[in-house]
């Protein structure tokens, strides 16, 4: 049987330049794939859409964040279960088999083999992405021992996927593509030999002493100590799911998920698609699933006017993408994944109105309403966290440096709160330089240089005001050196 | 509806906000047109104009471009995120030449017949492609449209051969 195939061979903006080919086994069959491939995406690729089955009803689990957030694609992987594919890269011979509900961890292969390293360092930056490269190359430049560890095994977080040019001020990358900031500073970071790099390497939690357990996966997995005088976390943020009929069905995808498919790994994530919410986020990925050759049917807003920025929505407007608002998702139709699904207007008290559904025959239902701290590395740790719509959620409370409540621990990016990739750096840029002091090094200089920053950010960049509802999220949660205090000894509320 | 309910922009609303040329300056030469009605924090327009034609005080205003010192070369139209500079010259007789970002496939060329689609995306006519160049993948093409287009036409679309 000839598997089908939905790699992208042409493409507007990208050159997908595949590696060496490598073979590996999905229950019994071959499958062919290229290195650089997480599983998942070379499965995807040849046609498969079913990765899971839920534990009770064994409906179908397919792929969703593509980003090792969430649990959808949980399979074992050489004999190891909850293994996120998504972030998992092909290896010759590997053995993958769908999970099929919840783990047998008791005949799991035990890993006996698993060695334990102990590496101390000034600075421990959790996270790769445009706030942890920033914040690692910073403090390098300084001269600052650091570790940095990615749970993805490629840095650049979510900028490896971006293709369209960045906004924002040109000293920050303003106009430059994003899988190009990536490959940029990803480049940088093998310049120092005053970082060290763990790729992998998911931290799962942090102990007494400021030491950061990483657990580092594939062929040779390492349980990594990491006693650091300093920690960066910088873990991101997942997309948020929505309720409604059918939402499990694969198909329905985060619409970074699909970004992860085409721009990453240049597989075409279906034919025909519907997207809700008119954030930037769906409006960008609407357009570029436009330029990886899917129709984008319609893109549906609950609110009665668009969520992102007006340009981004002109682009598709005008190649002929509806925008439906007031109008939002009901069901999704289908058995093993979409074929159909349905729309519907809403009112202004947000309850959908009679006789108005819509019906779309499309394989891809893709959400993006938001996106949500990932925090669960602070909470562990035990940071005093609160609550912020504006924030996406729930954050840690910090200091203008960026330092949250546990001494050392500094936040950056969009785990402080939703926002993009260039106040990202920014923040990145903050806490590495508060670390810098922390450490000792640098002194004056690196002082007056945090005050700029700050200043650019608050009372230039974030006064925007299509970004001040971030900003006023970010002023509930941070506060004083002096505040900070208080909190630390409970006497602040 | 503004354009933040419809995801298009009418002249009318371009023109409230300051934002169409001096019917005199378009008839004189090329020059372009910002579509960038809302404050975003962002000023690559500024820094890639090589007249310094392009104004903002704060990096979230709405750029001003002075049509005096803007001859419409271009430069900015494939370097602008948002898409959102459209170059129009209406000094020539009967045709109106738009130059326009465009970053899909098939590659533009000289000469090639489009499809000329409106802000709403709707197809208002076939325009030949007269120029066409890139910067980091994203081409400028130059199109010429009938003259009473020239403030509808926003996009082409080339047909697959």
């Amino acid at each position: 049987m000839v598997l089908p195939d939905y790699r992208i061979y042409e493409h507007p903006i990208l050159d997908f330049k595949r590696g060496r080919r490598v073979k590996f086994y999905y229950r019994d069959k071959v499958i062919e794939a290229y290195e650089g491939e997480s599983i998942l995406a070379a499965l995807y690729a040849v046609g498969y859409r079913v990765f899971n089955r839920s534990p009770k009803l064994g409906l179908p689990r397919g792929a969703y964040c593509m980003i090792g957030k969430c649990s959808s694609c949980l399979s074992v992987v050489d004999g190891v279960p909850n293994t996120r594919i998504c972030v998992e890269p092909v290896r010759e011979g590997i053995h993958v088999e769908p999970q099929e509900g919840l783990a047998d961890i008791r005949r799991a292969r035990r890993q006996e083999n698993v060695e334990t390293i102990r590496v101390e360092t000034d600075l421990l930056v959790v996270g790769g992405g445009p706030a942890g490269l920033k914040a690692a190359l910073v403090a390098a430049e300084h001269g600052a021992d650091v570790v940095l560890v990615n749970d993805h095994f490629v840095l650049g977080g979510q900028l490896v996927k971006q293709t369209h040019k960045f906004f924002g001020s040109r000293d920050y990358f303003g106009g430059t593509r994003g899988f190009r900031i990536a490959e940029m500073l990803s480049k940088k970071i093998k310049e120092y030999n005053n970082i060290r790099v763990y790729t992998n390497g998911f931290a799962y939690g942090y102990f007494k002493g400021g030491v950061v357990g990483v657990a580092v996966h594939g062929e040779h997995p390492l349980n990594l100590l990491v006693k650091a005088k300093t920690v960066i976390a910088a873990p991101g943020a997942a997309e948020k799911g929505l309720d409604f009929e059918g939402n499990y069905l694969p198909g329905v995808m985060g619409a970074g998920g699909a970004q992860t498919l085409m721009n990453q790994y240049g597989v075409r994530p279906g034919d025909k698609a519907v997207v809700i919410g008119s954030g930037n986020v769906g409006l960008i990925i609407a357009y570029q699933l436009l330029q990886a050759g899917v129709k984008v049917e319609a893109l549906a807003e609950i609110l009665p006017r668009i969520g992102g920025w007006f340009v981004h929505a002109a682009k598709i407007r005008r190649l002929g993408v509806k925008i439906l608002t007031r109008h939002s998702i009901v069901r999704a139709i289908g058995t093993e994944r979409v074929e159909k699904a349905v729309l519907q207007a809403y009112d202004e008290h947000f309850h959908p109105i009679p006789g108005t559904e819509k019906e779309f025959g499309v394989d891809l239902v893709l959400i993006s309403i938001g996106l949500q701290p990932d925090t669960k590395f602070f909470a562990q740790a035990g940071a005093v966290m609160k609550w912020v719509p504006e924030a996406g959620g729930l954050v840690p409370i910090r200091t203008w440096g960026q330092e949250t409540s546990v001494e050392n621990l500094f936040v950056a990016g969009d785990a402080s709160g939703i926002e993009e990739a260039t106040t990202a750096f920014i923040e990145g840029e903050i806490a590495a330089l508060s670390a810098l002091l922390k450490l000792g090094i640098g002194g004056k200089e690196v002082e007056e240089r945090r005050g700029k920053l700050i200043d650019f950010l608050w009372n230039e960049y974030r006064m925007a005001p299509v970004v001040r509802r971030a900003r006023e999220g970010k002023l509930k949660v941070t506060v004083s050196e002096e505040e900070m205090e208080k909190i630390r000894i409970g006497e602040y509320t | 509806m503004s354009y933040k309910e419809k995801g298009y922009i009418t002249p009318e609303e371009l023109e409230k906000l300051g934002l169409l040329p001096p019917r005199e300056r378009l008839e004189k030469g090329p020059v372009v047109i910002a579509e960038c009605p809302e404050e975003i924090p962002c000023n690559i327009c500024v820094h890639v104009c090589p007249f310094k034609a392009i104004r903002m005080d704060k990096i979230y205003e709405i750029p001003r471009i002075d049509w005096d010192k803007c001859i419409g070369c271009g430069v900015c139209v494939p370097q602008c995120p948002g898409q959102a500079l459209f170059v129009v010259d209406l000094s020539k007789p009967g045709q109106a030449l738009i130059t326009l970002p465009y970053e899909f496939l098939p590659r533009p060329e000289k000469g090639m017949w489009v499809t000329l689609l409106n802000r709403r995306g709707e197809p208002v006519g076939e325009g030949v492609i007269v120029k066409a160049w890139q910067h980091d993948r994203t081409w400028a093409v130059t199109v010429s449209v009938p003259k009473d287009k020239w403030l509808e036409v926003r996009a082409i679309w080339i047909p697959e051969k």
